[in-house]
């Protein structure tokens, strides 16, 4: 049993089905990664584990509990963060404000958790009082990391979170990800640079049209030829 | 020389001290317009007739400590008064967000019909003023007029012309000059301020981040409400109560949010004084500025004004319409608080 | 009953409002009761106006008294007679002052539209026109203005009409209207939906301002009484042979018939206006074009995706709009025979307006024209009826009990408030309204 379990998801916005008993598991300290072709549901699965897309059949299960029905918010009580994909900053405040946003639920001093982001993130230090709707794009994505950290997540979702970014931001995002793993955070995210990805991958979830196609280990579906050939350009 | 200093007393008591005066009570008005447009996202036609409540309740209980004898003399009894003033009108603006905004917001309606319901609620509130009060001048002023008064002055500095400073002017400048202060203060350097922003900046991200929403309402209404019975007991201390006139201040207030940045706290309070500068810069006569700056044989026969005193509400609107074509974002463009 | 409702619910409503006006009749006499059906029509009309900008393209305007109050303005253009010495004394600084104003404003946009290459020179270069022009303005109009203003200040002290009849000033009404509402709308349309709104609050309150205070053009506050009438006099018909037979004939009193006659001639010039206008609107909504501007309106950015021009659709229909507004403004103004600029408050009649759109049903010409009747209808009988409420609530109370007082004072406040309850109960429990919008598919 996973530390994070969405099981047997279906359902959608409207009438049709987007997710077809679709599962999606991750364990502390690990991170999983959602990838596949467009529109094979890769966000909505997210979302889904998320609380943010009614299911009709399914659960999500979470440090042993069911919450299938709690609200997003909730969630976040519980103990997940998450990053969007667009609009993952509060623009108009400075960085410091951002992380001290993202510790709104807590009640206990949050300086050391503040410093802990800075230590990932130093750029965000020498930047703390600046407008985070100021920044570049991958300093913003670091801001929007540091805010989700910042309830001491034990889950921290990412909705592609390199979107838009330049490879060399990529890699160091991604070796910060592999970081906050190693604090035992379980990372699920979904990512469009699927090679990349599953190369820092636990275990990766092939979607196709809101099924799950392939189930294995990063390393595993990257030798893969089949995903390989269908899914990563050979 | 001293025609150089009669010309600028002369301005300094019919352009500065009251442009002054004007525009804070415009600042505070439009304070509390773009506060509900940054938080609630509708523009609050009842912004108006809100100030007209909180200065009625503010009336009404400065006539009853006037009555049992409560003076704090040489200051107006009103303001002793503001503080229930504004906890009634606090409770009325919750009580009418409960009852009507909030079904809205519940099913995100178009910010279109927020300012409909807006107006209903503007003249539910209008009915309400004009039942319980009258739609007559009343006056609740007390307490020293004059903190300096025009002869004194020219006989302090022997000049022909006469600055007076009156106790409302002073009063209205340093108690919006209090207010303001502490509502950067609130929102800058307070958890509950800066949740408001953050809720005004990106709403689906502050609720991912445990903000609780019915909360950023409940203390915006409440600030709006104090904002709201502040400006309006001022406006009423310096020129009278009268409920009608309240209305007419939301055209001079929604052109200062605008000209500012509708959501802008800091450009609502610059476009307060941007308006309230335009209208007696444009309205005033230059005549005897004119006769003391220019040669001895200066001869003028008109008054040299730009616009008649009559048209000051015209002012507002042109300055409006001047955003609106050059720059609609406002001054200091934003959409957040 | 439901079904049998839902199938003839025009049928129905209507009916009972010709039953509130006949018991008007029976109660208060069919004088009165002729009166609220002429402004009934009016205000449907005025409805109609706004449901165009409203029902079919979403558009808020809350300046509706001002572009009324224009349309009244031409009334008094179009009808009254020329004041020869007022045009003597200042006719000729009037047109040069109009002359100066078109010629500013021309430059103005020539300037705008040529100058490009640097912005901040546009702006300083329309600025150095505009105050070089209001200069010259004042220069030539002012005198002018002093000189009409003092011919015969009781009577006259103003230009005066061009003398015409005043069925012309109808559709003149509607252009007024639609000229200013293009200007506005061409300024606040394009932007942030709550622009339009508060600029045309702006307008309207600036409108009514002007009105009441250029006294040469509309002799302000002092009212333009005796306008012609496109009906026959009271007087002329007590006159006239035929009439006092046929008055005779019904078993009337010639004075009263005389008046019922009047009422009744207007009632029918009104009639045919509506009927015009509801075949027209009618004709629109259904038409490719209506249902284009439908679309706009549920969804302006799947429209604008579709290549349709969004913000030139709503400055049509907008114009459109305002124009309906003006020509109930002059309408109205004939009904009266007289044009008082204090009588529009800008936003009270304003927001009645909307709520008879509201009430009706946002969307369906019908509705509007409903709503406009039951509204105005209520409007009117609301005072006698709440009078009533707290003279029987408060009969108890002694005779000179201040509260008593107090409170019959306050009656006359209650309908605002009401008013306000209702717009609020129905956009929360009947957002549809009495006859709710068909939908197409």
């Amino acid at each position: 049993m996973s530390f994070l379990l969405g099981e047997h998801m279906t359902g959608g916005y409207g009438a049709t089905d987007i997710l077809h008993d679709c599962s999606i598991g991750v364990e502390k300290g690990e991170i999983a990664v959602i990838v596949g072709p467009n529109g094979a549901g890769k966000s909505t699965a997210m979302k889904a584990v998320f609380g943010m897309l009614p299911l009709r059949q399914g659960r999500i299960l979470f440090n042993d509990q069911d919450i299938t029905h709690l609200k997003p918010e909730e969630r976040v009580l519980r103990g997940m963060g998450f990053v969007p994909q667009n609009q993952n900053v509060f623009t108009s405040m400075t960085v410091e404000e951002n992380l001290e946003m993202g510790a709104f639920i807590r009640t206990e001093p949050i300086a050391d958790s503040i410093a802990q982001v800075y230590d990932l993130f130093p750029i965000l230090k020498d930047k703390r009082r600046q407008p985070a709707g100021e920044l570049s794009g991958g300093q913003r994505q670091q801001v929007a990391v540091g805010r989700a950290l910042m309830t001491h997540p034990q889950v921290l979702i990412l909705d592609e979170p390199t979107a838009g970014v330049s490879p060399i931001v990529m890699d160091e995002l991604f070796d910060r990800i592999i970081e906050i793993a190693r604090l035992r955070v379980a990372i699920l995210m979904v990512e469009q640079n699927a090679k990349q990805a599953l190369e820092i991958a636990d275990k990766g979830y092939v979607l196709v049209q809101g099924h799950n196609r392939f189930t294995d280990s990063g390393e595993a579906l990257l030798a893969n030829p089949e995903v390989r050939r269908a899914f990563l350009g050979g | 020389m001293t025609d150089i200093l009669n010309a600028l007393t002369l301005l300094a008591n019919f352009l500065i001290i009251p442009g002054l005066t004007y525009g804070s009570q415009l600042a505070l008005g439009a304070l509390g317009v773009t506060l509900v447009y940054g938080v609630l996202r509708f523009s609050n036609f009842a912004q108006g007739e809100t100030m007209a409540f909180g200065a009625m309740i503010t009336i009404l209980v400065t006539w009853g400590l006037q009555s049992i004898g409560v003076s704090i003399k040489p200051l107006p009894t009103a303001l002793i008064a503001i503080p229930i003033g504004i906890t009634v009108t606090a409770i009325l603006t919750l009580a009418i967000d409960k009852v009507v905004y909030r079904y809205h917001r519940e099913r995100r309606a178009n910010p279109v019909i927020f300012l409909i319901v807006s107006i209903g609620v503007m003249f539910f509130m209008g009915g309400l003023i004009r039942f319980i009060i009258g739609p007559g001048d009343q006056i609740f002023f007390d307490g020293t007029r004059f903190i300096l008064k025009a002869q004194e002055f020219k006989e302090m500095t022997g000049l022909n012309e006469g600055l007076s400073l009156k106790m409302t002017q002073a009063v209205t400048i340093a108690i919006a000059l209090i207010i303001v202060t502490a509502m950067f203060w609130f929102l800058n350097h307070t958890r509950t301020g800066k949740s408001m922003r953050a809720y005004s900046d990106n709403e689906d991200l502050a609720l991912l981040s445990g903000i609780d929403p019915d909360r950023v309402v409940m203390v915006t209404w409440i600030i709006v409400a104090a904002l709201a019975t502040v400006g309006g007991t001022l406006y009423g201390l310096d020129k009278s109560f009268k409920p009608f006139v309240y209305m007419q201040l939301l055209l001079p207030i929604f052109a200062s949010a605008i000209v500012g940045g509708v959501g802008n706290p800091v450009g609502a309070i610059a476009g307060g004084y941007v308006i309230a500068f335009s209208e007696l810069i444009l309205t005033f006569a230059y005549k005897k500025v004119l006769l003391y700056l220019g040669p001895d044989n200066l001869e003028l026969d008109s008054l040299i004004q730009f616009l008649g005193t009559d048209y000051k509400i015209a002012v507002s609107f042109i300055i409006l319409v001047i955003v609106l074509v050059i720059k609609p974002t406002g001054l200091f463009s934003g959409k957040t608080i | 009953m439901a079904a049998f409702y839902h199938q003839y619910r025009n049928q129905i409503l209507f009916s009972v409002m010709a039953g509130l006006l006949l018991a008007v009749a029976v109660i208060q006499g069919l004088s009165v009761s002729l009166t609220i059906l002429n402004l009934c029509l009016i205000s449907a009309i005025m409805s109609l106006g706004v449901n165009i900008q409203w029902g079919y393209a979403g558009l808020f305007n809350v300046g509706v008294m001002g572009f009324a109050a224009l349309g009244g303005l031409a009334g008094v253009l179009i009808s009254m007679p020329p004041v020869s010495e007022a045009w003597q004394a200042g006719g000729l600084g009037i047109v040069l002052g109009l002359i100066i104003t078109t010629g500013t404003i021309a430059a103005s946009l020539y300037t705008w539209s040529r100058v490009k290459y640097s912005k901040r020179q546009r702006y300083w270069a329309i600025a150095g026109i505009v105050i070089l022009g209001y200069a010259l303005l004042r220069v030539f109009f002012d005198p002018s203005v002093t000189a009409i203003e003092a011919i015969n200040p009781s009577v006259t002290g103003y230009l005066g009409g061009l003398g015409l009849p005043i069925l012309i000033a109808w559709p003149v009404g509607a252009l007024f209207a639609a000229g200013v509402a293009f200007v506005i709308g061409k300024i606040a349309l394009g932007l942030r939906s709550d622009y339009l709104a508060i600029a045309t609050l702006g307008i309207s309150e600036i409108i009514i301002f002007c009105i009441k205070n250029e006294e040469w053009l509309t002799r302000g506050v002092k009212n333009v009484n005796g306008l012609p009438r496109p009906v026959p006099y009271e007087i002329e018909l007590q006159q006239a042979q035929w009439f006092q037979e046929w008055a005779l004939d019904f078993g009337m009193p010639v004075d009263d018939a005389s008046a019922i006659f009047v009422k009744i001639c207007y009632a029918l010039l009104f009639i045919v206006v509506i009927a015009v206008l509801l075949w027209l609107s009618e004709t629109a909504l259904k038409s490719p074009w209506g249902r284009m501007m439908r679309a706009i309106r549920d969804n302006e950015t799947a429209a604008a995706a579709m290549g349709k021009d969004v913000t030139w659709q709503h400055l049509r229909v907008f114009t459109l709009g305002s124009a309906v507004i003006g020509l109930a403004g002059a309408m109205l103004t004939t009904l009266d025979g007289q044009f008082t600029p204090v009588g529009y408050n800008p936003l009270r009649f304003t927001f009645l307006i909307w709520v008879m759109v509201i009430i009706g049903g946002s969307g369906n010409n019908w509705g509007a024209v409903i709503g406009g009747f039951f509204i105005w209808f209520f409007w009117i009988e609301a005072e006698p009826i709440g009078l009533w409420l707290i003279e029987t609530l408060t009969s108890g109370m002694a005779r000179e009990s201040a509260v008593r007082a107090h409170l019959l004072e306050g009656a006359a406040h209650m309908r605002l408030m009401t008013v306000g309850i209702i717009l609020l109960v129905a956009l929360r429990y009947a957002p549809e309204g009495l006859i709710p919008e068909k939908k197409r598919q």
